[in-house]
């Protein structure tokens, strides 16, 4: 009794009392088994009575967010009741009905609704409620009673047949709101997909969709729907071509659309056009096919738009797909064939007209037409390419002859795109010595831009299976053989190089045959720069090289070609050591690039990389460790071979050929290399008979020549997968230490460090690993410790810090817990008098990504971000250390600071810049030309972005950047030229005041020296001159 | 060599360049650096353009707002291309009037239309 007393103390409260709180209360209630539905019904008793709707509608009102909430928790005797009680209310009282309806959506929703209850719900909802005329929301719920119940009482509700589709169409007949119209969208696609009876009412409820297509809707600003144009549009889309029998509604109403003006209608319509024509057939299409054809031709040939050409010309390949789709009626004539003779018939005399005016428009179309199905293709083919044959023999020019075999070249390439049957000929094979003949003739044309084209046509052409015979391919070659050493032109010669790149993949034996030799004769000729004058336009002997060996490398596809190519790359840099010429070193680095390309193809080609780890590798060990060896022996003029350039190039080669992932391999070879590095055991070289010991280590007796070859070591070592363990690793990163700590020559002692930090970067972690780093640590501690007095300490400590800076690298990008003791001790150098530069140039090292060690290409490990974590953890340090800095050594923190900075990208710095922006202001008064272009290019984007940050100290910004726009270096001129320009965009009040200062001061660099600095200044005095004019 | 400054000012009746229209070309623009002497013709669009006199003041006033001082900037149109060639020309060479022009604000804003960067 006491809890019936509770009941209608709440109800009163809701009804009377107008508590919308009390709601809530009864529904927890409901849920909690305290109370029941048709309790809350008998509670609010007399007030469903009323005779004044405004208290009925209250009473009806709580009952329906109760339910709401609770009915998942109703039983099925209750939903039965409350279900036919509240379709009762439907007839009651029009204020009443947005209540009725929330309760019915509440009943809609509860999985217990009694069978036919569905049924009898949507009849009177259809036959009482008006739609149209309710409030937006009520209407949503409408929709959603209906998209509930067709979820879950789906054969209920056929049974209502033809019923319930037009009752459908009856509510949403005139909708206007967006939310809704996606909804009713979704439906109405539902009905139709889960095939509901359609009945008489196919053109109907095409209609009430097709009305609002195409759709144009701008979303207001600030909506908080977020409904846009696009799904609408999408979702319309799925309705109007969700079904067959609309086709003969649809096509029509596009062919009308397609005439619109506005563009989006356009392009809304043929992508609609492209998406029906998946489920249309033959049938559908028939009848507008001629009006369809005409439209797109129309838009294709007429439009400037290239959206609407793409959407026109993908229309007509979904069209002709759907066409070759279509079942072949025995006694009908061939609809495919039918349209793509209309095609023909009015794209193919354009391709013959002199001016040629449509040509590229028509082979578009020609294109999109025969690229839907074999079938197409091979009919517009057979057609095409008498024709463009014979037309390229009319036309003389060069220019119309390009663009004729352009377009030979997509069709032939067109081919390729379906598989053939092992036994039927290419099609192509009847054209196929026409074809040759035109592009031998363009590869003899004296325009570049033909040249370029039958290049590619003719690595297309090489390309295609069974087509050309072995002497077509000999032919070609020969001709390839002559654009890559013959031709002057750079241009041409890349496209030959390209075109031998694909062929040689396929017809390796051609190549081998003619242009490895060829090219092999040509890096054996010496010819005099002199002897050339007779013919001014042929690259010269030297230039002639480089391209044999680019050639080389480019043809080193297959392995067979492999192990032609890659001796004779090897031979030549074994010559060049007796070269006299002086561009010896030059050429080396060259062939070393070329050598790394061959590495790079050979990736994943088990034979090829076999053979370069077994050949390349040695060899070029072989070939410096002798140089290094003799030299000092002989005292001769030192050899190229020694040069730190061709050493880090042969290192270049080597790192390529280890970081391929082949285990096995790699763990069998560098056991020998570090077998030859350790103990000098050279029996792994090709030429072991040294005249001297190879002994790198014998630190510090070993001569420079020996030790700086640790740069090859490092490349081998360092460029390791993770999962090969380095043999010796412990002896290795001992002797390696000492080498770093004592050498006297820089280019050991560094590529040392850089060996040690890519060793320790992969170093599995645990106490092995911190024991090591402790080892080293105290080493540099006490390497770095200043004694004054001692001359010969300047190289050491900088030898130490070297050390200090890549160990710090390696451990920062593996977030390792050390990493944050090395940066402090960096931070600290700052203010070493002798290693300050130095120390503030390395935080470029630790933010940037180098070349050869501990990069993605080498499987460093490398977290993601480490430069957004490095840059929040020692910022505010180095911003710290700026502040509290004595003047010396402030242009170090700003340089090192500027390193950080730069390393980021510009969007995660927006979000830091305003708190460093009195230290930037700062920065651009420092002298050092690295701090002021580092900081200008971090100022660009602020004053753009923050402009009311940088309104503030507008009078520090014109001054400064004014200062700047004489500075010595031409960059610092530009970027500070840019700065101003972009002030302009800062409020008008804020710079109005300094207008005509800027103007006069803007005066100066407009008679600057280099053309790049007047460029600017002319930008930006302009706009200054604009700024507050009216007009602007 | 200084057509670049004046190639994208705006016709004021197009939504086009001068150099589009082909009101300016290179080879009728003559710089000899070592006299600071820059000299522009300009062929209007049509012998009777009304407009000719405020591009010639638009030309004028962007290369003075681009150049050095130190040059002596004259424009004047490609003889026997306009109907009123010589007062037109008489206008634009006289300083006194090109800056009276340019204090008229109505006058301003159209010729700094014209020399608005394009978006």
């Amino acid at each position: 009794m006491a809890a019936d007393m509770r009941l209608l103390g709440l109800v009163e409260e809701f009804v009377s009392g107008l508590q919308d709180g009390a709601a809530k209360d009864l529904a927890t209630g409901v849920i909690d088994g305290k109370c029941t539905a048709l309790e809350i019904v008998e509670a609010l008793g007399k007030c469903l009575t009323n005779s004044e709707p405004r208290i009925r509608s209250r009473g009806i009102q709580l009952l329906s967010q109760v339910l709401l909430l609770s009915y998942s928790s109703l039983k099925q005797r209750e939903v039965e009741a409350l279900a036919i009680f509240y379709i009762d209310r439907l007839k009651d009282h029009y204020i009443i009905t947005p209540y009725v309806l929330q309760g019915l959506k509440a009943l809609s929703m509860s999985s217990v609704l009694p069978e036919g209850l569905a049924v009898t719900m949507l009849k009177a909802l259809f036959q009482e409620v008006h739609v149209q005329s309710l409030m937006q929301s009520d209407r949503h719920s409408v929709y959603t009673i209906i998209s509930n119940l067709m979820d879950t009482r789906e054969q209920e509700l056929k049974s209502l047949a033809a019923d319930f589709t037009f009752g459908f169409i009856q509510a949403m007949d005139g909708e206007k709101d967006p939310r809704n119209l996606l909804m009713a969208f979704q439906i109405s696609r539902d009905i139709i997909v889960n095939n509901y009876e359609l009945g008489n009412f196919v053109e109907e409820f095409f209609e009430i969709t097709s009305c609002y297509f195409p759709i144009d809707f701008t979303p207001p600003p600030n909506d908080p729907h977020g409904i846009s144009q696009e799904e609408l549009v999408l979702s319309l889309r799925s309705v109007l071509t969700a079904t067959p029998r609309f086709a003969e509604f649809l096509l029509p109403l596009l062919i009308e659309k397609l005439d619109s003006d506005v563009q989006s209608a356009k392009v809304d319509s043929l992508r609609t056009l492209t998406t029906c024509c998946r489920n249309y057939r033959k049938k559908e299409l028939k009848e507008f096919l001629p009006a369809l054809w005409h439209s797109i031709r129309r838009e294709v040939f007429q439009t400037a738009s290239e959206k609407v050409e793409a959407e026109g010309l993908a229309a007509l390949q979904a069209l002709s797909t759907s066409l070759s789709k279509s079942v072949i009626d025995s006694d009908a004539e061939d609809s495919l064939d039918a349209f793509l003779n209309n095609v023909l018939q009015d794209c193919k005399h354009h391709l013959c007209e002199p001016d040629m005016k449509l040509v590229w428009p028509s082979a578009k179309l020609l294109q999109a037409a025969a690229s839907a199905s074999y079938r197409a293709c091979s009919k517009i083919n057979s057609c095409i390419f008498p024709l463009l044959l014979e037309q390229f023999n009319k036309h003389k020019q060069s220019s119309q002859r390009w663009t004729i075999l352009g377009i030979l070249k997509i069709f032939i390439k067109l081919i390729q795109k379906w598989d053939r049957d092992e036994e039927d000929e290419n099609p192509l094979c009847a054209f196929k010595d026409q074809l040759c003949v035109l592009v031998f003739s363009a590869l003899t044309d004296s325009s570049v831009q033909l040249q370029m084209v039958g290049t590619s046509t003719l690595a297309v052409l090489a390309s295609q299976q069974d087509l050309l015979s072995s002497s077509d391919i000999e032919l070609s070659v020969d001709h390839l053989n002559r654009l890559i050493l013959q031709e002057a032109d750079p241009q041409v010669c890349a496209a030959a190089l390209e075109a031998s790149t694909i062929i040689s993949a396929i017809q390796p034996s051609a190549f081998i045959t003619k242009m490895v030799p060829a090219l092999m004769q040509d890096l054996n000729t010496e010819r005099m720069e002199v002897k050339d004058d007779g013919e001014p336009l042929a690259p010269s002997g030297n230039a002639l090289h480089q391209r044999s060996i680019q050639a080389l490398a480019a043809i080193s596809t297959h392995p067979s070609i492999v192990k032609r190519t890659v001796p004779v790359l090897l031979q030549h840099l074994t010559n060049l050591q007796k070269g006299t010429s002086g561009n010896e070193s030059d050429m080396a680095i060259l062939i070393c690039q070329s050598l790394q390309l061959v590495a790079e193809h050979c990736r994943g080609a088990e034979e090829s990389s076999q053979y370069f780890h077994q050949m390349v590798v040695p060899c070029l060990l072989g070939l410096a460790i002798q140089t290094a060896v003799q030299d000092c022996a002989s005292e001769i003029r030192l050899g190229i071979l020694c040069e730190e350039q061709v050493i880090t190039a042969f290192g270049t080669v080597i790192s390529t050929a280890y970081s391929d992932g082949e285990t096995e391999r790699a763990s069998r070879t560098i056991s020998q290399i570090v077998a030859l590095y350790l103990d000098g055991d050279v029996s792994s070289l090709p030429e072991n008979n040294l005249c001297r010991k190879f002994q790198p280590f014998q630190s510090p007796d070993s001569p420079w020549p020996q030790t700086q070859l640790i740069a090859l070591l490092q490349a081998a070592v360092c460029s390791l997968p993770k999962n090969i363990i380095v043999p010796q690793q412990e002896r290795l990163l001992e002797r390696l230490m000492e080498l770093a700590c004592t050498s006297d020559h820089r280019f050991t002692y560094t590529s040392a460090a850089k060996c040690i930090a890519g060793l320790i970067n992969k170093y599995p972690a645990g106490e092995q690993l911190d024991s090591v780093l402790q080892d080293v640590l105290k080493k540099i501690d006490s390497g770095l410790e200043r004694n004054a007095g001692v001359c010969a300490q300047a190289t050491s400590r900088t030898r130490v810090f070297t050390l200090l800076l890549w160990l710090t690298k390696s451990l920062v990008l593996r977030y390792h817990s050390l990493a944050a003791t090395l940066t402090d001790k960096l931070i600290q150098l700052l203010t070493d008098p002798e290693l300050g530069t130095e120390a503030a140039d390395g935080f470029s090292v630790l933010v940037s990504d180098s070349s050869d060690v501990l990069n993605k290409a080498t499987h460093a490990d490398i977290r993601i971000m480490y430069r957004q974590r490095f840059f929040t953890e020692n910022v505010p340090k180095l911003v710290q250390g700026f502040h509290s800095a004595s003047e010396d050594n402030k242009s170090n923190y700003l340089k090192a600071l500027s390193h950080v900075l730069n390393s980021l990208p510009k969007q995660v710095l927006m979000t830091e810049l305003p708190s460093l922006l009195t230290l930037l202001l700062e920065a651009l008064s420092c002298s050092d030309q690295v701090v002021q272009l580092s900081t200008l290019g971090c100022l660009h984007p602020l004053l753009l972005d923050a402009t009311q940050t940088m309104s503030l100290h507008v009078d520090t910004l014109v001054n400064k950047l004014l200062n700047l726009t004489s500075s010595p270096a031409m960059k610092v001129r530009i970027a500070s030229l840019q700065c101003m320009h972009a002030l302009t965009k800062l409020p008008p009040h804020v710079i109005l005041p300094h207008k005509p200062r800027v103007i006069q001061a803007l005066a100066k660099p407009l008679d600057d020296k280099k053309r790049l600095v007047r460029k600017e200044a002319v930008r930006a005095r302009g706009e200054w001159f604009l700024l507050g004019s009216p007009g602007s | 060599m200084y057509l670049h400054l004046i190639r994208s000012i705006n016709d004021p009746e197009h939504p086009l360049s001068l150099e589009e229209l082909n009101v300016v070309e290179q080879l009728r623009v003559n710089v000899v650096d070592h006299e600071n002497s820059v000299s522009v013709a300009f062929t209007p669009t049509i012998p009777h353009c009304s407009m000719a006199t405020l591009i010639g003041l638009s030309i004028k006033v962007k290369l003075l707002r681009s150049l050095p001082a130190r040059f002596k900037v004259d424009v004047h149109i490609t003889p026997g291309t306009h109907a009123s060639e010589n007062a037109v020309n008489k206008q634009l060479a006289d300083k006194e009037r090109v800056a009276a022009a340019l204090e008229n604000s109505h006058l301003l804003e159209v010729v700094n239309q014209c020399l608005s960067e394009r978006l």
